[in-house]
C-alpha cells in the first residue's frame, strides 16, 4: 500500500490589523499634501474660482497650514464635504484638517472627539427674505416656510427659537447651500437662515441682491472655526498656531508686503520670535523655524485674507465687526508668541 | 485503486482528509469557516481597536436624549423637545407611508404598462415601451430629482393665489398646487371621538372607527357574495345581491360618517402658506412619483413576462368558450400569470422600500435623514446609528418579503 502524507500548508492570510502609528504630522509630510475638508461651495469662504483654485477665507486657513508645514500653499488637496459628512470625513482620517465654516460647540468639541484649534469668525445665525415680503423682523415669522441645511446647529438653533418665541415653521432641509440658494430663490421657502456670513456670500450671488433683506435678528453664537482630530495635541497645536500666527501678524504690522523686509530682523523681539530669527518656536512645533513666515506669505495676514475674500471692498461686503482685533474692539485675538 | 477499495478497513491517515471524497467536502467547508470566522474577528477587532483610538464607546444611549431638531412631515406628536429615538420613529413611520404609497401606485401602473405593451394597438404597445426603455434605463435618483425640480420651479408661490385677481387660481376651489407640495381637502369631524394613547401615539379614535366600519362592511360583502356562489352551484339561478351589496358597503359608513360629522377641512390661504387640509410635500410627491413611475416600468416587464409565460392556448380555449377578451384577461391569463410574476414583484417592492433611502436628495425625512442622517450628525454615533439602520432595513425587508411568501405561496399553481 502507498503511503502518501500529505503535508499542506494552511497559508492563512496575515490578517493583523496593523495600525499605522505615525503622527498626522509625519503622515502629511510624507504624503507631500495637506488633506483639507471644505464646504461644497459658500463663495467667499471657500469655492473654485473660474480656473478651479479653490478660493475664499476657509480655504486661506489650509494653505497656510500647508504652507507651514510642507512650505508650499499649494499643496491642499480640498475635500468638500457638506453638513453631514464633514464630521465622518475628519474622524475618519479622510481630511486632517477640517476648515469649513464650522461652529464650535460643547458636544462637538468634547463628545464628537474634535478639537477646534481657534476661531477665525466670530458669526450669528440670521434670517434673509425677500422683500417684497415686507417683514421686517423675524418675530413676524410665524407659520413661514424656512430653508435649513441639515446637520448643522443652525437647525438646532432655528427649532430652538421658533419654540421659544411660540412660533410654528415649516422646515424644509436641505443637503447644500447651492440647493438651498435654488430653493429659496425659486420661492419654496419664504425664510433661507444660517450664518449671517454664509447668508452675505450667498446673496451676494444673487442676480438682484437688493431684493433680499437680511432680518436684524442674530439669534446664537456661532464662533467659526477650524478643527482637526482630538489626540495628536502636536497637530492641533501646529495647526492652533499657524491661525495665530495669521492674527499676531496683523496686530503686529506684519504683511504680505513687509514681510521680508521684518523677516531680515526688527527691533521688535516678538515680531523676530514669529518670524523666526530668534528662539526656536518652529523647533518645537517639530517645523522649520520660518513656518510662520511662510503661512503668512501665502496670503497674508488675517486682516489680508479677510479683505480678500469676505471683506468690504468684496461682493460678500462684511464688516470686520465682532471679528476686528482686539485693540480695534474686535474679538480677534492672538496669545503672546513666547 | 480497485485494490485500495478491497481493504476491508483502512486507518484514517492525516492525507485522506484531502484525497477521499468522503472527508474532502468537510475539510473545505471547515477551512472556509475558519477563515470567515478569521475575516469576521478582524473587523469586530479593528473597529474595536479604531473606537478605542478615537475614544470612542458603543452605547445606544443617544436614542434617549433630547433630538433637538424639527421633522416636516410627522405622522405621530413629535418636536424638537423628544428624544432621537422617537424623531427615528418618525422617520420610520415616513418610510413605511412612502414605500406603501409607491408599491401601490407602482403596482398599478405597472400591471396597466405591461398590459398595454402587449396590445394588438400598434401605437399604444410601441408608448408603452418608449415609457418602459426611458424609465428603467435612467437613474431613479434622476428622475426624482426631476420630479422635485419640476415641482418647485413650474408651479406657483403660494403668494400667487393672493389677491382680487390672483396669478394662480385652486383646482375645483379646493386642490392648491404650489411649488411648495400639493394641498388637498383634509377629513375633519365635528363630533369627535377623541384620541387614545397607545405607546405614546395617539391614533384618532375616528379613523380607527371608520376603518373598523369598512373592514366589517366588506367581509360582510364577500360573505354575501359567497353565499350567492354557492346558491348558484347548487340551483343553478345566482340571487341578485347588487341592491344587497351596495347597501352593506355604503349604509353603515354613511350612517357613521354622519354621526360624526364629517365634513372637508378646504386648504386656505393664511399668512405664509395654506392652512388646513392635508399638504403632500414636495419632498414626498416627488420620492412618491419619482419611485412609482421607475419602479412601475420593471413592473411593466415582470407582467410582460408572466402572461407571455402562459401558454397561447389558453388564450384560444377561452375564445372558443366565447369568453371575452378582456374577461381572458382578467379571469384566465392573469391568475396563472400570478405565479410567474409574483416572485419577482417581491423584489421590486423591496427595491422601493430600500429606495425610499433616497429620500435625502430632496430632503424627505424618512429614516436615513432623520437617524441616519441628522440623528448622526448630532451626536456622532456614526457606528451605532448605521447599524441600527441596517437593522430596521433588514426587519422592513424581511417583513415584506414574508407577508409577500405567504400570497405566493396561494396563487402558486397547486399541484394536486
Amino acid at each position: 500500500m502507498k503511503k502518501s502524507v500529505f503535508l499542506g500548508t494552511l497559508a492563512a492570510a496575515a490578517l493583523a490589523g496593523g495600525f499605522a502609528s505615525a503622527t498626522t504630522l509625519e503622515d502629511v509630510q510624507a504624503a507631500g499634501t495637506l488633506n483639507c475638508g471644505v464646504s461644497t461651495g459658500v463663495n467667499g469662504f471657500s469655492a473654485p474660482d473660474a480656473n478651479g483654485v479653490w478660493q475664499g477665507f476657509d480655504v486661506a486657513v489650509c494653505r497656510a497650514v500647508a504652507a507651514a508645514v510642507l512650505g508650499d500653499p499649494m499643496a491642499v488637496n480640498f475635500v468638500p464635504t457638506t453638513g453631514q459628512t464633514r464630521f465622518t470625513a475628519l474622524a475618519s482620517g479622510e481630511i486632517d484638517l477640517l476648515a469649513r465654516n464650522t461652529t464650535w460647540t460643547f458636544s462637538r468639541d468634547v463628545d464628537l472627539g474634535f478639537t477646534f484649534v481657534g476661531v477665525n469668525y466670530y458669526d450669528g445665525q440670521g434670517f434673509m427674505v425677500p422683500r417684497e415680503l415686507g417683514v421686517s423682523s423675524a418675530t413676524e415669522l410665524d407659520g413661514a416656510t424656512v430653508c435649513i441645511q441639515t446637520g448643522t446647529t443652525t437647525e438646532l438653533n432655528l427649532a430652538d427659537y421658533f419654540r421659544v418665541n411660540n412660533m410654528s415653521y415649516e422646515p424644509v432641509p436641505i443637503e447644500t447651500n447651492a440647493e438651498a440658494q435654488q430653493q429659496y430663490l425659486a420661492g419654496a421657502c419664504d425664510v433661507y437662515t444660517t450664518d449671517a456670513s454664509g447668508l452675505a456670500a450667498t446673496r451676494a450671488s444673487f442676480e438682484t441682491p437688493g431684493d433680499h433683506v437680511i432680518l436684524p435678528e442674530i439669534i446664537s453664537k456661532e464662533p467659526l472655526g477650524p478643527l482637526v482630530r482630538q489626540g495628536d495635541d502636536q497637530w492641533a497645536d501646529i495647526n492652533r498656531w499657524v491661525l495665530n500666527a495669521l492674527i499676531a501678524a496683523e496686530e503686529l504690522g506684519v504683511t504680505s508686503a513687509n514681510l521680508e523686509q521684518m523677516a531680515a530682523g526688527t527691533d521688535n523681539p516678538e515680531i523676530n520670535r514669529l518670524l523666526g530669527t530668534e528662539g526656536d518656536l518652529g523647533a518645537m512645533l517639530g517645523l522649520s523655524a520660518d513656518f510662520a513666515r511662510n503661512a503668512i506669505a501665502a496670503g497674508g495676514n488675517y486682516g489680508e485674507i479677510f479683505a480678500a475674500t469676505i471683506g468690504e471692498a468684496t461682493p460678500i461686503g462684511l464688516a470686520r465687526g465682532l471679528n476686528a482685533q482686539w485693540t480695534q474692539g474686535g474679538l480677534i485675538y492672538a496669545p503672546p508668541f513666547r | 485503486m480497485a485494490m485500495d477499495s478491497g481493504a476491508p478497513q483502512r486507518s484514517f491517515t492525516l492525507g485522506m482528509l484531502l484525497y477521499d471524497t468522503r472527508y474532502r467536502s468537510y475539510t473545505i467547508q471547515i477551512f472556509a469557516l475558519i477563515l470567515l470566522m478569521l475575516g469576521a474577528a478582524w473587523l469586530v477587532d479593528n473597529t474595536i481597536r479604531n473606537l478605542a483610538a478615537l475614544g470612542k464607546d458603543f452605547s445606544f444611549d443617544f436614542l434617549w436624549s433630547t433630538s433637538g431638531y424639527d421633522i416636516s412631515q410627522r405622522p405621530i406628536e413629535y418636536d424638537s423637545t423628544y428624544t432621537h429615538g422617537r424623531a427615528a420613529i418618525v422617520g420610520l413611520l415616513n418610510t413605511l407611508i412612502l414605500a406603501v404609497m409607491a408599491c401601490v401606485t407602482a403596482t398599478v401602473i405597472g400591471v396597466i404598462a405591461g398590459v398595454l405593451r402587449l396590445s394588438k394597438n400598434w401605437i399604444v404597445a410601441k408608448l408603452m415601451t418608449v415609457y418602459i426603455e426611458t424609465f428603467r434605463n435612467v437613474p431613479v435618483l434622476i428622475w426624482i430629482i426631476v420630479v422635485s425640480a419640476v415641482m418647485s420651479e413650474s408651479m406657483p408661490a403660494p403668494s400667487a393665489f393672493r389677491g382680487d385677481t390672483p396669478d394662480a387660481s385652486m383646482l375645483f376651489d379646493s386642490i392648491a398646487i404650489t411649488n411648495r407640495g400639493v394641498y388637498v381637502p383634509g377629513p375633519l369631524f365635528d363630533n369627535s371621538l377623541g384620541t387614545v394613547s397607545v405607546l405614546g401615539v395617539q391614533p384618532s379614535l375616528d379613523i380607527i372607527a371608520v376603518i373598523v366600519v369598512l373592514a366589517l362592511s366588506i367581509w360582510a360583502n364577500v360573505r354575501l357574495v359567497r353565499h350567492a356562489a354557492k346558491v348558484q352551484n347548487a340551483t343553478g339561478i345566482r340571487p341578485k345581491t347588487w341592491w344587497k351589496s351596495i347597501l352593506i358597503l355604503l349604509a353603515p359608513i354613511t350612517i357613521l360618517l354622519f354621526a360624526l360629522g364629517f365634513h372637508l377641512d378646504y386648504p386656505e390661504l393664511r399668512g405664509f402658506n395654506f392652512q388646513g387640509g392635508i399638504q403632500m410635500r414636495n419632498s414626498l410627491l416627488a420620492m412618491w412619483l419619482g419611485l412609482s413611475i421607475y419602479t412601475a416600468a420593471f413592473i411593466a416587464e415582470i407582467v410582460r413576462a408572466g402572461i407571455l409565460a402562459i401558454n397561447k392556448g389558453q388564450t384560444e380555449a377561452a375564445y372558443a368558450l366565447g369568453v371575452q377578451p378582456s374577461k381572458t384577461m382578467r379571469l384566465v391569463i392573469l391568475p396563472q400569470a400570478l405565479r410567474v410574476i409574483v416572485p419577482p414583484l417581491i423584489s421590486q417592492y423591496l427595491n422601493i422600500t430600500k429606495n425610499t433611502s433616497l429620500g435625502l436628495a430632496v430632503g424627505y425625512m424618512d429614516l436615513r435623514s432623520t437617524l441616519g442622517g441628522i440623528t448622526i450628525n448630532q451626536t456622532g454615533r456614526e457606528l451605532e446609528g448605521m447599524l441600527l439602520m441596517m437593522l430596521i432595513y433588514l426587519l422592513v425587508s424581511l417583513a415584506i418579503s414574508g407577508v409577500m411568501n405567504v400570497y405566493n405561496n396561494r396563487v402558486r399553481l397547486k399541484e394536486r
